[in-house]
């Protein structure tokens, strides 16, 4: 990945093309701005000003039950922290990322290792286990819910008698399984490309020195590997920091807000009409995101360097 | 050993792990309502899929939301690649910085979380909340940094060559984009296609927030509605009749699109 959202190092400037055709630079007469200007303004009007906005909003009064918006400060924020309901959404959202990420890169990298060879057998079945990415996050809620129903299918081949999605510990786990289990596709694709992209005389010449399989794993393929751990790491944590679906479906946040991400809590909250609370936990999200994704970008890019 | 290990473990994985859940899926899609109440893995004693398709589409208003669905989610991904691909050309090409601030700044969308409350106010301030434009301006808007950064990616491997040579006969910009330029992104508009299309098919978020259920629900709308229903109806059958024909589209594009997809993610995520 030679190109992520934050660069650590600048690139020194390649080519040195002599700028003598006419009185406009070559780059302006052979790759004019405009072709990036409605793109440019696309992305800003709809994504960038939003986000401006929701550094103004939260410090309102909008909700549904007033006609005029008024500023009022901090009292979006006092409400939430009070009831406690911001602490336990930034908990649980940083736990439910952190183990999806951990489960979703785990079973990815297991399956490109698993399928790594290109046979015909192995297209077939990277195939099948990239089906769940392609089935909606909703629909594969729903799925499981089915599965793990205490009514459910899984009680019924196991004959337990399990509440899969009903602990207020345990359900947050089974839900980021769910989460790992819906991507780990895309993990094992990106992975794949990765294990591609290792020079086949760099494993031989490991092969000839004696490395058995576990040795040249760690100390060829895995390091080789960092620019699709650095991507898939980075894309699952934040990813799955702006989830939503998956859990609306099993458990719609329960037992006992037990799994209550910041998404769902949004997402209930904006329909009891207090559109600046939402946007007061939509702004929180923002910040946690940022704070997560910087120091996580510049550190695995770095170690890339390193390996 | 490991000759035989590895193909059975695969074996027991896919089976386990995307077997049994499509197993179920299609059993009670084709189950009349009384057995799949409670959901098992079971084949149905009485096969009624038609029946099944006929109610969803009925009561679920599938026709409905499938229309609303491609009026949304085809203009949004024609758009992210048109714009997406113009804007990736003068990143990959131009050098200075300006470009490399611009670039930044459209490709923060792939870590920052899109603003999904103040949304639904700028879109009643423009006129386009609850309405098509507004919801296709939303994904656009969201989905313009995923196709940037990957055909940024890619334009930069081309050869500038390539540009040169089509310069030298007399090409102008827009004729060198639309000639040379398009055409080799192939690959990276087979990526970009279905990523976005895997990201708006399915969601449900964004269109709870900008357009809510109403006339214009899209697919997962009606699914939500559908299995929210769900308490008092016990209608499995349904939801996953439902969850079949949502599923269905993406299946066909990805078997559509399956190998330039993956040397689209080898160029343009990996390098």
């Amino acid at each position: 990945m030679a190109d992520t959202a934050v660069r650590t190092r600048k690139q020194a400037p390649t080519r040195g093309e002599p700028r003598r055709v006419g009185r406009l630079p070559r780059a302006a007469v052979h790759h004019p701005w405009w072709f990036a200007l409605p793109a440019i303004v696309v992305f800003a009007g709809f994504f960038l000003v939003p986000n401006l906005l929701n550094f103004y909003y939260p410090f309102t009064n909008w909700s549904s039950y007033h006609a005029d918006i008024a500023f009022t400060g901090l009292d979006n924020f006092t409400t939430i922290a009070d009831d406690g309901t911001l602490v336990r959404a930034i908990r649980t959202t940083l736990l439910y990322a952190l183990l999806a990420a951990v489960f979703q890169n785990a079973f990815g990298l297991v399956l490109a290792l698993l399928l790594e060879d290109d046979t015909r057998f192995n297209r077939f079945f990277r195939a099948v286990f990239f089906l769940p990415v392609l089935i909606s996050a909703l629909a594969t809620g729903y799925v499981f819910q089915a599965l793990l129903d205490q009514d459910g299918a899984v009680n019924a081949v196991l004959g337990t008698d399990i509440p899969w999605l009903g602990s207020t510990t345990w359900t947050l786990v089974v839900v980021t399984l769910i989460h790992g289990w819906k991507w780990m596709g895309l993990s094992m694709l990106i992975y794949l490309a990765g294990l591609k992209g290792i020079p086949g005389d760099m494993l031989e010449a490991a092969r000839m020195d004696g490395a058995g399989p576990w040795r040249t794993f760690w100390s060829v393929r895995w390091p080789m590997l960092a620019p699709a751990l650095t991507f898939n790491v980075t894309t699952a944590l934040i990813g799955s920091m702006n989830t939503f679906d998956i859990v609306q479906a099993t458990t719609g946040g329960g037992p006992a807000a037990s799994t209550e991400v910041f998404n769902i809590y949004m997402f209930r909250i904006f329909g009891q009409g207090l559109y600046a609370q939402a946007s007061a936990m939509s702004l929180v999200l923002f910040l946690v995101v940022v704070a997560v994704a910087i120091p996580l970008v510049i550190g695995l890019r770095r170690r890339e360097q390193l390996l | 050993m490991w000759r035989y290990g590895r193909p059975a473990l695969v074996l027991l994985l896919a089976g386990l792990a995307v077997g049994v859940p499509l197993w179920l899926v299609l059993v009670t899609s084709a189950k009349p309502q009384a057995e799949a109440i409670r959901p098992n893995l079971d084949p149905p004693a009485h096969w009624q899929p038609g029946a099944n398709y006929e109610d969803a589409v009925a009561q679920g208003e599938m026709l409905r939301g499938l229309l609303n669905s491609l009026l949304v989610v085809v203009p949004s991904v024609v758009l992210v690649l048109i714009l997406g691909a113009g804007a990736a050309w003068v990143f990959a090409r131009r050098k200075s910085r300006l470009v490399s601030a611009a670039y930044a700044l459209c490709i923060s969308g792939l870590l920052l979380p899109p603003a999904v409350i103040t949304i639904v106010m700028e879109l009643r301030q423009l006129g386009l909340a609850g309405t098509r434009p507004g919801m296709i301006a939303v994904y656009t808007g969201m989905y313009l940094s995923t196709s940037i950064f990957f055909m940024t990616g890619f334009i930069r491997a081309i050869p500038m060559e390539l540009e040169e040579a089509a310069r030298i006969d007399g090409a102008k910009p827009f004729r060198i984009f639309a000639r040379i330029v398009l055409p080799l992104l192939r690959p990276v508009i087979a990526t970009a296609t279905i990523m976005v299309m895997l990201y708006a098919w399915s969601d449900i978020f964004y269109a709870f927030f900008v357009l809510g259920g109403g006339d214009r629900a899209t697919l997962p709308l009606n699914l939500y509605k559908v299995a929210s229903a769900q308490l008092y109806l016990n209608n499995w059958h349904l939801v996953f009749a439902y969850v079949v024909v949502m599923s269905l589209p993406m299946v066909a594009v990805f078997l559509v699109g399956q190998r330039k997809i993956v040397s689209g993610i080898t160029s343009g995520a990996v390098k």
